[in-house]
């Protein structure tokens, strides 16, 4: 993959560049899906011209709560049933205790549900070599181009400085 | 104006610079007097391992429970610790729900008290088997032994309950560090760059990873308050299940769970004023964070007076046979020391400091949550050991006194929990640099010229580019 970055010192400057971009997109023959941001810190998405898509992380927790609760339900209830333990009057299977095993197996499933949901939509752990600069952790925001067209790289690399990059990069990764 | 606006460009960005420089400070350099902390650490806690390591040799015999005293120093250690625990993640998510922006200095140094105060806390049930190296019969599996586990046993509850907290805790705990682990990774050489590029797990800060996470916090922050409640009341429940006087009541649960948050947040106080200080972070937590704990502290001292209160009085009004020898020996007996101590370190002395804005100050502060501390460490062995030492019939009664062995390992035990924190905070910023960054500076604000020439936003969905994959 080959990309061209710049590294931009504040928000301003950088959403000026992502609004190039973005208009320029078709002259440009850039795809969306090329377009790369990266900073050191959550930025308004919609101010980039992003718009956050509903994601399925709160339902899959959901999920996973029902999940949850229903282990613990059968764990509580086969291991009961295999080896009857009678208590203090109470049934074998008692719903009330039982109930706390759910609850708590409730609660575990929707974390780890989340947990995993967070990983695998974050693309997490990618120990890969990828696109990154170090700078971004010291504040700045990288707005680029990946396989951007050779013809227009001088002028990406132009504009970048032009609307405030401090430094434009190119990289390869081969 | 455009001026303006690179002047204030460049001054957010030199405070964002000390602001990283200052919090990273701690990871990158290391003191003298850190060495010596810990070493001094680790010299106090090698007694308590040594006196674990001759009770396991010697048997339970060394400990100064025996009938009708079978919980002790362990078992109040066990629901101290566990309140403890409550400082950090529930404190945290709930500011975090209510987008409360003085909580970013505030929400780390909460979190790893809750994790370290539940690994510490969860220890105590295995010390007290005596038998430790036997403890996974605790955990509920069918197993060839056969011996299976009684689910309608509280003890089997707890398992279930301080495992489900204590991942929570720490998927809460370690999910917002990832962004500060990067950025560790990117100043740092040789071995560290290596284990902080394995920790950080290969964050870049990408919109995509950054939503997900939020949104994964989000998520976290209301999940763990009903998990962090349940504990409590669950540990309430060792209590409240059995019927010996003063245990079997109703209102153990919210009771635990008021002086659970109570000492938990006397404990953050005490961490954060110890942080301020020996890694000089007085620009991150102000006199405000504290003012600010202090009125919670002071909420809850007064709802834990009201939980005493009611609780006694119901008692006293029954005035069962049974119920008011152990009321009266906490009231006016041999535990009155204790009791009437208690009611000091948590009410009387704090109460004003708390109540009075003046002395509401950083020291003040401090000295009422470690009053608070000893105070509810009392209030767990008040509920504890007197109602076991006066179990219905007069025959049957008892004392308690601890052993070297049993002071020993709790000592050790307070000394493996402060190096654990000492420990974390050398390798994580003791701030969220990100999150107190994100509130360091105004948003950022579309041009409408700009928003208006461009073409309609392409979809996000949190993904960015292949390229960024």
């Amino acid at each position: 993959m080959n990309a061209i970055y710049g590294l931009f010192p504040d928000t301003d400057s950088a959403r000026r560049a992502m609004s190039f971009l973005r208009r320029e997109s078709s002259r440009l023959g850039i795809r969306s899906d090329s377009i790369l941001l990266m900073s050191a810190e959550p930025l308004q998405e919609e101010a980039f011209g992003w718009k956050e898509q509903h994601s399925p992380m709160p339902w899959l927790a959901v999920l996973g709560a029902l999940l949850g609760g229903t282990a613990g339900y059968a764990l509580a209830s086969f291991t009961q049933r295999t080896y009857p333990l009678p208590t203090g009057g109470m049934p074998i299977v008692a719903m009330w205790p039982t109930g706390i095993i759910m609850y708590e197996l409730t609660m575990l499933g929707a974390i780890v549900t989340t947990i995993a949901t967070f990983l695998i939509a974050a693309r997490l752990p990618n120990y890969k070599r990828r696109l990154y600069d170090p700078e971004v952790t010291n504040g700045k925001i990288l707005v680029g181009v990946s396989d951007a067209d050779p013809d227009c790289r001088a002028e990406l690399q132009r504009r970048f400085h032009q609307e405030g990059a401090e430094e434009v990069k190119e990289y390869s990764s081969s | 104006m455009a001026t303006t606006s690179m002047e204030q460009a460049v001054a957010v960005n030199r405070k964002a610079d000390e602001i990283r420089q200052d919090l990273l400070r701690s990871v990158f350099f290391t003191s003298k007097r850190y060495y010596i902390l810990v070493f001094v650490l680790i010299a106090f806690g090698i007694p308590g391992l040594v006196a674990y390591a001759y009770q396991m040799w010697n048997g339970m015999g060394v400990a100064g429970i025996t009938r009708p005293v079978f919980w002790g120093f362990y078992i109040t250690n066990f629901v101290f610790w566990i309140g403890i625990s409550h400082a950090g993640t529930l404190i945290s998510a709930i500011l975090r729900l209510v987008n409360a922006t003085w909580r970013r200095a505030v929400t780390r140094c909460a979190e790893a008290i809750t994790v370290f105060a539940l690994a510490i806390g969860a220890q105590y049930p295995i010390i007290h088997l005596g038998r430790s190296w036997l403890f996974f019969w605790l955990v509920p599996y069918p197993s060839q032994r056969g011996i299976w586990p009684n689910f309608r046993s509280p003890l089997l509850w707890d398992f279930f309950a301080i495992s489900t907290y204590l991942t929570g805790s720490l998927t809460f705990l370690l999910l917002p560090i990832l962004p500060d682990w990067a950025m560790v990774r990117d100043r740092a050489r040789g071995l560290r760059k290596r284990i902080y590029s394995v920790l950080s797990l290969g964050w870049r800060g990408t919109p995509r990873e950054w939503h997900r996470l939020e949104m994964a916090m989000r998520i976290m922050a209301v999940v763990i308050i009903p998990v962090a409640v349940s504990v409590h009341t669950i540990v309430s429940w060792d209590f409240a299940m059995a019927p010996v006087p003063m245990w079997h009541s109703t209102v153990f649960g919210p009771y635990f769970v008021a002086g659970a948050i109570f000492s938990g947040i006397a404990a953050l106080i005490i961490a954060m004023a110890l942080i301020r200080k020996f890694l000089h972070l007085e620009e991150y937590l102000k006199p405000i964070h504290f003012d600010n704990l202090g009125k919670l502290l002071l909420v809850f001292s007064l709802l834990w007076i009201y939980f005493i209160f009611s609780e006694r009085l119901t008692v006293w009004y029954g005035n069962q046979t049974s119920e008011m020898a152990a009321f009266w020996s906490i009231q006016r007996g041999r535990f009155a020391g204790l009791f009437w101590t208690m009611v000091f370190c948590n009410f009387v002395i704090p109460f004003p400091i708390l109540a009075v804005k003046k002395l509401r100050t950083i020291t003040g502060t401090v000295i009422a949550a470690s009053t608070i501390v000893i105070g509810m460490w009392l209030e767990r062995f008040l509920i504890v050991v007197p109602p076991l030492a006066h179990k219905y019939m007069p025959y049957d009664w008892g004392s308690y006194r601890p052993t070297w062995a049993e002071i020993t390992i709790t000592a050790g035990t307070l000394m493996g929990m402060i190096l654990l924190y000492v420990l974390f905070a050398k390798f994580v910023p003791m701030v969220s640099i990100w999150e107190l960054k994100g509130g360091s500076h105004a948003a950022p604000v579309a041009e409408p010229s700009e928003a208006a020439a461009a073409p309609a936003p392409a979809s996000f969905d949190g993904t960015v580019p292949s390229a960024n994959d």
